[in-house]
């Protein structure tokens, strides 16, 4: 009986094990070998050597703490668009959506079925000097006439909100067709206005769905390289931009992980805040209860 | 009673409902508007995208509309690499989606289904590369991969993309675990079923659309992903990368052939597996006295 109960007790971790050591080798040891070379000092012509170099830190931070401040200010900005772009679909669609609600929901999310850079090459051509949108716009004069879109911070900002928006809207879907529909009738029983009722039953209840969805479209944004090589200039340059190309292009290796470390530390410390004060429920999936 | 009560004044024709009714309708349409806009911003991209596969073109950026034609149509895999290209994306998406949905769904069942010492941390453990932006998953396993001297190709990419794809099954997996009623496997155990054959006749059919639904996410993930592999190709190109390299030299309608194609096969199975997720509800909302 006792050997049956710790047969038992193993099983999950059987069932566990391949999984955990996959992710260990190339998930966490990964992490290690990026933590060694970035406390390395030397080129690639001449071999590196662990010096414990811990200015490559600071010099990282120095030198590119402009391409910090705008990765986060870019993400953040994003993050806050898809959140006010997604909010009111997903809503539409779950509660407005009858039997059209999956149909709707797969047209939501059917342009991220496009391969990503093909979607942000579509922005290209989209906001393109030469492309009706900006000939509009010039006309009507919403912008200047020698005004453009395309190459400024605004088209930066727009693709990456674009590109990651059904981060946003899905699990904000997920979260707002849970809600059981007598609770909103029990508001409106209780002579709660329309406001009311969004205010303090909705909004609530969706909650796990903004935190989750803020989150999953936050973290993709600010480490975002693609939006700003091919919608943006060198004024445009995100933190990801510089980690790759210190990687693939300059080899230097130290200053490129150290980048990628403190990249890594700023989002985890800012998702564990955002977890704290939103409750972890809904992230990291304690609805498995 | 209402004898009783005569003097009771009538309830009056309030207008107030009538003006809530008016505003709530508004509302409704203003939502309806917004959304439908919302609903334009998303698509738009994807019928420039289509209709470009039908440019003549003249430039060697396809930008600019120049007329309608069949050629690239008739010849997708016409422009040197793509289909070469194309090939090894489906080859790394269909190993790496089987790999990555076999590891996750045993996950995803452990954590479902047993209550163990440990289960939180190894929640954590499985979201932690779902936080990670890409540039750091990539050029962390690039780390590796150079310190240790593999030379980056097919393998490197293959064991970079199950990596990024596992915690994408587990959780999604997971969440349509949830509910999974436990009896039934009781019942087919008492009725003297082996372990095996109650996984293979009542747990996999029960589990199989969360798993199609893990399976499905992976395959798009891993077809789609450009920045980790970027980081350890080597040489081994694949669609996404092939489209990387030549924005910066000449785009051809090709291109664009290829991404409307897989669009349309990406669609088609998502609608597949709504209608049949559908169907599997309705199943699962019927009673014995309905038969």
């Amino acid at each position: 009986m006792a050997a049956l109960r710790a047969r038992k007790g193993l099983l999950p971790w059987a069932l566990l094990a391949p999984g955990l050591v996959f992710l260990g080798v190339f998930f966490l040891v990964p992490l290690y070998y990026m933590a060694e070379v970035s406390l390395k000092e030397g080129s690639l012509e001449e071999g590196y050597r662990l010096t414990w170099a811990f200015d490559n830190y600071t010099n990282a931070i120095s030198d590119f703490s402009e391409q910090f401040i705008r990765s986060f200010v870019y993400g953040g900005t994003a993050t806050a668009a898809a959140l006010l772009i997604a909010y009111p679909l997903a809503y539409a669609i779950a509660f407005q959506g009858g039997r059209w609600r999956n149909a709707l929901l797969l047209a939501v999310i059917a342009p991220f079925f496009t391969t990503y850079l093909i979607r942000t090459l579509s922005w290209q051509t989209i906001l393109d000097d030469a492309s009706p949108t900006v000939d509009f716009m010039r006309t009507v004069g919403l912008i200047a006439d020698d005004g453009r879109l395309l190459q400024t911070s605004g088209s930066v900002i727009a693709g990456i909100t674009y590109n990651f928006l059904p981060f946003m809207i899905l699990p904000l879907y997920a979260s707002l067709e849970r809600i059981d529909k007598r609770m909103l009738e029990a508001g409106y029983d209780l002579y709660a206005s329309r406001r009311e009722v969004f205010r303090r039953v909705t909004l609530p209840l969706s909650m796990p769905g903004v935190v989750a969805g803020s989150l999953l479209t936050f973290i993709p944004s600010v480490g975002d390289f693609i939006n700003a090589e091919f919608l943006g200039t060198s004024n445009q340059t995100m933190i990801g931009n510089v980690i790759q190309s210190r990687y693939l292009v300059v080899t230097d290796y130290p200053t490129a992980a150290a980048l990628s470390f403190i990249l890594m530390l700023i989002i985890l410390v800012l998702v564990l805040i955002w977890a704290r004060v939103a409750g972890t429920e809904a992230l990291m999936g304690a609805e498995a209860k | 009673m209402e004898a009783a009560t005569p003097s009771m004044p009538r309830a009056q024709p309030d207008s107030r409902p009538r003006v809530a009714r008016l505003g709530r309708r508004a509302l409704d349409l203003a939502l309806k508007g917004y959304a439908g806009l919302a609903l334009l911003y998303l698509l738009v991209p994807i019928v420039v995208i289509i209709a470009f596969s039908f440019n003549d073109t003249e430039s060697r950026y396809n930008f600019v509309w120049d007329g309608f034609t069949l050629d690239y149509w008739k010849d997708p895999f016409g422009f040197q690499g793509l289909g070469e290209a194309m090939q090894h994306s489906l080859v790394i998406a269909g190993l790496s989606t089987i790999a990555a949905t076999v590891l996750g769904t045993m996950m995803a069942l452990a954590l479902v289904r047993y209550q163990f010492r440990g289960r939180s941390p190894v929640n954590f453990f499985i979201f932690l590369p779902l936080a990670s932006p890409e540039v750091v998953l990539g050029a962390s396993l690039l780390s590796l991969f150079l310190s240790v001297g593999v030379a980056l190709g097919f393998t490197t990419v293959l064991i970079a993309h199950i990596m990024f794809n596992v915690s994408f099954v587990v959780v999604t997996v997971r969440s349509r675990l949830i509910g999974f009623d436990r009896n039934l496997e009781e019942a087919a155990q008492d009725l003297g079923a082996s372990g095996l054959q109650t996984f293979r006749l009542v747990t996999l059919p029960l589990i199989a659309p969360g798993v199609l639904a893990g399976a499905l996410l992976a395959f798009a993930l891993s077809i789609d992903d450009f920045v980790i592999t970027f980081f350890n190709n080597g040489s081994y190109s694949t669609f996404p990368l092939f489209v990387f390299t030549q924005a910066q030299r000449q785009i051809p309608p090709n291109i664009n052939v290829v991404a409307t194609m897989i669009f349309l096969v990406t669609l088609a199975a998502m609608a597949a597996t709504v209608l049949q997720q559908r169907r599997a509800e309705r199943m699962a909302e019927m009673r014995p006295d309905d038969l």
